[in-house]
């Protein structure tokens, strides 16, 4: 029998350390492509245990977890997961709603609309798919002519990218907060140095220990439930103006920086958390 | 076994599995295992990242 299924479609650092924190654990753990996978939406699948969903593809992601948990299969995190933090305006929503402070953000429909709402509110904006992540499409309008070509540049591409999400851009300093959660506990938390103002380690960021306080830990907790996640990488800056500030939460963390520089052994901690959770 | 793309020697972990990606230290070119009979190592091209890709 399996006890837990790491359902991937490339194996990076990441989901080979799950594999071989499992086989150290001694439980069944089974490694699933889904690129190879085709499910009968009829009929429930047998064997899976709990699923880690570790899909890089959003898509192929959100996709697979509706099928798997639709069929009575536990998977972390869950559809909705999936569905709230694989979208910024949504967890905007959510935050607000659950207390946690974020930035401030407008949604424009069209290019008009968003040329017209920086007029009003002002630059410097940071705009950013609803959908999307590494930081990518993501940019710093710091002014009407910046503004114009890049919304411009997206109105021939995928629908999405018509849907304007424009934040305020917030002054910290020059890093930002990635904390690894793993149900109600921050397991570890790294800085994320950039001289870029974007600091995704994707992008050439340096990662360095971030002591947990319980300020940061009570926000992370909230943020998580917000989207109702399990296993979840929170984001956030230090605002100059409001302090702590939650500006994402992500779905499908990457932890294997956080595990170099804190040493702790994320991996082995998710599946304590999967094997003893609800199924 | 050598990069298809530059022949830099790829380092190839012995316990390495199929879909595993190899990057080339050399040219940074992505690999993955498409295939693994003991020793017998075969490679394609990673896919590129997609669209959609991310956390
Ligand atoms: N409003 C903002 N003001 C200033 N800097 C920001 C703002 N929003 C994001 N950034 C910077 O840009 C980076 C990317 O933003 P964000 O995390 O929202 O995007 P992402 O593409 O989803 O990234 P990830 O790879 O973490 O999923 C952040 O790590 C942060 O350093
Ligand atoms: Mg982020
Ligand atoms: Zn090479």
């Amino acid at each position: 029998m399996t006890d837990v299924t790491i359902l991937y479609d490339s194996i990076r650092w990441e989901e080979k350390s799950l594999l071989e924190a499992g086989k150290k654990k001694n439980i069944n753990i089974q490694m699933v492509d889904c690129k190879k996978l085709a499910l009968d939406l009829e009929k429930k699948p047998e064997d899976y245990g709990v699923v880690i969903q570790r899909c890089v593809s959003y898509y192929r992601n959100l996709h697979a977890t509706a099928a798997l948990e639709g069929l009575g299969v536990k998977v972390i995190n869950c559809l909705n997961t999936g569905v709230f933090a694989g979208n910024k305006l949504f967890t905007h929503m959510l935050l607000k709603k659950f207390g946690v402070p974020t930035p401030d953000a407008t949604v424009a429909f069209s290019k008009d609309a968003a040329l017209e709402a920086l007029e009003t509110n002002g630059y410097p904006k940071v705009i950013k798919p609803t959908v999307g992540s590494w930081g990518r499409l993501i940019s710093k309008l710091n002014d009407k002519e910046s503004a114009e070509g890049i919304i411009e540049s997206r109105e021939t591409m995928y629908p999405i990218y018509q849907i304007h999400y424009l934040e305020e851009f917030v002054k910290r300093p020059p890093r930002d907060i990635r904390a690894i959660m793993v149900g109600d506990k921050i397991v570890a938390a790294i800085y994320r140095n950039s001289e870029h103002w974007k600091t995704n380690m994707s992008l050439g960021g340096t990662a360095e220990p971030c002591k947990v306080t319980q300020e940061m830990e009570e926000m992370c907790i909230k943020a998580k439930n917000a989207v109702q996640g399990d296993i979840v990488g929170v984001d956030l800056m230090e605002s100059e103006e409001k302090g702590l500030v939650v500006h994402e939460v992500n779905n499908t963390t990457e932890y294997k920086n956080t595990v170099r520089v804190c040493g702790v052994d994320i991996p082995s901690l998710m599946l304590d958390y999967a094997l003893k959770v609800e199924r | 076994m050598n990069c298809p793309e530059c022949d830099a020697k790829l380092n190839i972990p012995e316990d390495a599995s199929v879909g595993e990606i190899i990057s080339c230290p050399d040219c940074g070119a992505d690999f993955e295992i498409s295939k693994k009979e003991g020793s017998n190592i075969e490679l394609k091209q990673a896919e590129t990242v997609g669209e959609d890709w991310g956390e």
